[in-house]
């Protein structure tokens, strides 16, 4: 009986064991297989794939840049509305909210995240789109892109899909992963602590931004960063409004591509080895950069936990 | 002299007037996103409600022009959901389990905890680049089981997250009490654990099976698509993500009113299922 | 306990207090008068309602919806608790000191700053006397004059809390309640803060909670003795502890007591 029991233990061990090895594994096979199926690429290109703004199927010459500017360049839009916004909620949710509306009202934003990616992209592309070019954009041409400098940013046509529409699709996409972590910082702060503010005659708002906000900066840095990494990857709702042009545009307003979606729109139709191998470098590419990202968000986040659990 | 402490103090004026529109524009980004939420769902619903038609769920993709429904591509989403889920569940319970219960020293348990937060928010369709470049390359066609194991590769990384958590819970007290019964360790964990963590994981693995359900990227290389009805896990299979990509990309008013009706469908499983699983989590805890 | 021992000049006139958590009332009809310019000390046993007390002066309790007070708490003519007023203007005047120090995430300058900036427009140097005089009173110039800049949390224990009396006191209340401000420092650091109230006092009303009775002893003119929500005694220290009139208090305040 026990000789059976000290069995099952070891058993029972080495099998967990072994399963989160080979979660711990996953990570590095990813890479590894990426790697393997962009050597051609990378042989053929080297380093220069990174700057050169060619992507010639038929030429066989391919770079990475338009489609590295766009995912950059969407996500920078992404982040530039979702941080305030979801500061904004988390605001809202921790702070003013009445006790009884904070679970729906939280839950609600939470669904953001709930809503499949696909449905954002056929949403903006049938729905979003064509108010957004008949009601937005001349007007965004019309004011923004007279200014000097700006302006650049803000000329073109009025096509309602391109860089600025996916930029504010995405921004809706990445709100609810920020908010979550702001709110779950904002939670750390100690009663006593917003407490002492509030003694000193202090308002909601400098609470808020001067005591709470310096207390969990690092949490919620690491909030922005999870949010930025799914923002790079995000791959569908893109797809539908970037507009999938490889050319490179200094307006906003301009279709062009990111790497998740000229993975999806051309993988599979992908003629011949090189063509392939150079969309699996992209690939590899967004892999990279997600994952500087996505680390640096949860060393940040444990940071502010091992600072909490020094404090108590 | 002390500041005069009444509603004519400048700063404090000042202050409150900053307060005030710092609290509207909180209140206002809230607005802002339920306005999206409201308005997206809002969209399905109408859009959805057109394409609701029983034909919607017996009938299989028609060619453009023709009647039909998506049958095919809701029994592929199911098989490969379902398969994609069974392997999955079962990987990520058992690697949460060690991070929870065995991962107290050692580098393995922390080291794989951080990869597997990393894991979970990786862009999806590198997950599928990843299943085409270790299976689809290698057998030569699109398949079934591509599909279902690249979703497996998104379920595990959530129901490890959730188990470690869950686990991570249950108060060590319970754990002595089972230990000094004389109860070995891999029994206090089946038997003591993972029913006091029982609920949580069940959350866990309902919130991956919600996350899986509308995943379009990792299919789009491994199960890619079929016109057909198949139950062949061998061969491109239909699936309701990328029936709709396609649809709805396609010139076809008739293909998009069926990608709306396919998009509405989803949208409903995928939140009802999470509200689900939120009820059964509050309830417990 | 019969009738209020009514004081000449109260700065804080208690009367007829309730105060409920939820449905659980956590103070009874409590009526005290608190002596300006004196040190009031609150004791009892944990969970007497001696720390609620505290916290309705200053309405920290409306920060929490489920928390509400009804009856009087008159300073200067006006009840705080049904004051129309702006609660941050009645915080202004009475300052509060907690259980643990709270430094917030900024320098220690920036600490004491932070109220005053909250309602005064100070020029540089202004500011910087101020700064000065709030921890001289503090009685902590002496050990941070050189590390002004420095984060406040850089601080020891008993150094964070006198920061935060100084923070308190820099914004010139009237009243300064005092949480337990003792209860997480060592010996030589609570000796140091007692005799700071010593000196407070002089200026201010000092409110405060303790649940070590010796320093109540020590320390105050008034003492209330609170039990499970209600004021068991009120009156001078030296008559608390020495003739109490209960028989309750007695036993507390020799540890007869459960």
């Amino acid at each position: 009986m026990t000789r059976n029991n000290a069995l099952m233990d070891a058993i029972f061990r080495n099998v967990t064991r072994f399963f989160a090895f080979g979660v711990f594994s996953l990570l590095a096979a990813i890479l590894v297989s990426l790697l393997i199926g962009s050597s051609l690429s990378i042989e053929k290109f080297g380093a220069a794939f990174l700057w050169n703004d060619n992507w010639d199927p038929v030429q066989e010459d391919f770079g990475a840049l338009v489609p590295i500017y766009g995912t950059l360049v969407t996500s920078a839009i992404a982040m530039a509305i979702a941080i305030p916004v979801s500061f904004g909620i988390a605001l809202f949710l921790t702070e003013l909210s009445p006790p009884w509306l904070r679970r729906p009202l939280g839950t609600a934003i939470e669904m953001l995240a709930a809503i499949p990616s696909i449905i954002y992209g056929m949403w903006g592309l049938f729905v979003f789109a064509p108010l957004f070019q008949e009601h937005v954009q001349p007007l965004l041409i019309d004011s923004l892109g007279e200014l000097p400098g700006i302006g650049a940013l803000f000329q073109g046509p009025p096509m309602g899909i391109g860089m600025l529409t996916a930029g504010i699709i995405l921004a809706v996409m990445v709100i609810p992963f920020i908010t979550a972590v702001m709110r779950d910082v904002f939670d750390l702060v100690p009663p006593l602590l917003k407490e002492s503010a509030y003694g000193l005659g202090a308002t909601t708002w400098e609470v808020t931004w001067r005591v709470v906000l310096p207390y969990t900066k690092v949490g919620v840095i690491g909030g922005v960063m999870l949010g930025l990494g799914r923002a790079l990857g995000e791959t569908m709702a893109i797809t539908f409004v970037i507009g999938n042009a490889h050319r490179l545009s200094a307006s906003l307003l301009a279709p062009g591509n990111s790497i998740a979606s000229a993975l999806a729109n051309e993988f599979t139709e992908a003629v011949g080895d090189l063509y392939t191998s150079a969309l699996i470098e992209l690939g590899l590419i967004l892999f990279l950069i997600t994952t500087v990202v996505l680390a640096c968000s949860k060393l940040l986040l444990m940071q502010l936990a091992k600072q909490e659990g020094a404090r108590t | 002299m002390n500041a005069k402490l009444d509603a004519s103090n400048r700063v404090y004026r000042f202050r409150r007037r900053v307060n005030a529109v710092m609290m509207a524009l909180s209140a206002a980004a809230l607005a802002f996103g339920l306005f999206w939420l409201a308005w997206i769902i809002a969209t399905l619903l109408w859009e959805g409600a057109a394409a609701l038609r029983p034909s919607l769920f017996t009938q299989p993709t028609p060619p453009p022009g023709g009647d039909g429904g998506l049958s095919n591509a809701i029994l592929g989403s199911v098989l490969m959901a379902g398969v994609g889920t069974l392997i999955g569940t079962p990987v990520g319970i058992l690697a949460g389990t060690y991070l929870a219960e065995y991962g107290r020293r050692g580098w393995l348990a922390p080291v794989t905890r951080f990869v597997n937060d990393v894991l979970l928010s990786a862009p999806s369709i590198v997950i599928g680049l990843f299943i085409y470049a270790v299976w689809v390359a290698q057998v030569g066609h699109f398949s079934g089981w591509a599909g279902a194991l690249a979703l497996s590769v998104i379920v595990i990384p959530v129901v490890v997250r959730t188990t470690d958590d869950m686990l991570r819970l249950v108060p060590n007290s319970l754990r002595e009490a089972a230990v000094a019964l004389g109860c070995p360790t891999w029994k206090m964990i089946t038997l003591v654990s993972y029913r006091a963590a029982r609920a949580g994981i069940l959350t866990g693995v309902l919130l991956a099976v919600a996350r899986i359900s509308g995943e379009t990227a990792p299919l789009l290389f491994t199960a890619l698509n079929n016109q057909f009805t198949s139950t062949d896990m061998n061969a491109p299979m239909a699936n309701l993500p990328v029936v709709i990509f396609q649809f709805a990309m396609s010139p076809y008013e008739d293909w998009q009113r069926l990608a709306w009706g396919g998009a509405a469908l989803i949208t409903l499983l995928v939140l009802a299922i999470n509200i689900a699983a939120r009820m059964l989590f509050s309830k417990k805890h | 306990m019969g009738t209020v021992q009514e004081l000449d000049k109260p700065k804080l006139r208690v009367r007829d207090l309730d105060f409920y958590y939820g449905s659980f009332q956590a103070l009874k009809k409590v009526s005290l008068d608190v002596a300006e310019n004196q040190v009031t000390a609150f004791i009892g046993p944990s969970g007497c309602g001696k720390s609620t007390l505290l916290r309705t002066f200053n309405r920290m309790f409306e920060l929490y919806p489920e928390q509400r007070a009804t009856g009087e708490v008159v300073m200067d003519g006006e009840n705080l608790l049904t004051s129309k007023r702006d609660v941050s203007l009645i915080r202004a005047k009475i300052g509060m000191v907690f259980q643990k120090a709270t430094p917030f995430p900024m320098s220690i300058y920036d600490n004491i700053a932070f109220g005053v900036r909250l309602f005064e427009r100070l020029p540089k140097g202004q500011m910087e006397e101020r700064v000065e005089w709030a921890l001289q009173k503090a009685a902590l110039w002496e050990e941070v004059k050189d590390k002004l800049s420095q984060s406040g949390a850089s601080l020891s224990g008993g150094q964070q809390q006198r920061l935060c009396i100084a923070r308190g006191v820099a914004v010139k209340p009237q009243v300064l309640l005092l949480d337990e401000p003792c209860s997480a420092l060592d010996p030589i650091s609570t000796a140091k803060i007692e005799e700071l109230i010593e000196e407070l006092k002089n200026e201010y009303t000092v409110v405060i909670v303790t649940h070590n009775m010796q320093q109540a002893a020590r320390i105050s003119d008034y003492t209330a003795y609170m039990y499970l929500g209600d004021l068991v005694e009120f009156g001078e220290t030296d008559q608390i502890f020495l003739k109490p009139k209960e028989q309750a208090t007695e036993d507390y305040i020799t540890g007869r007591f459960g």
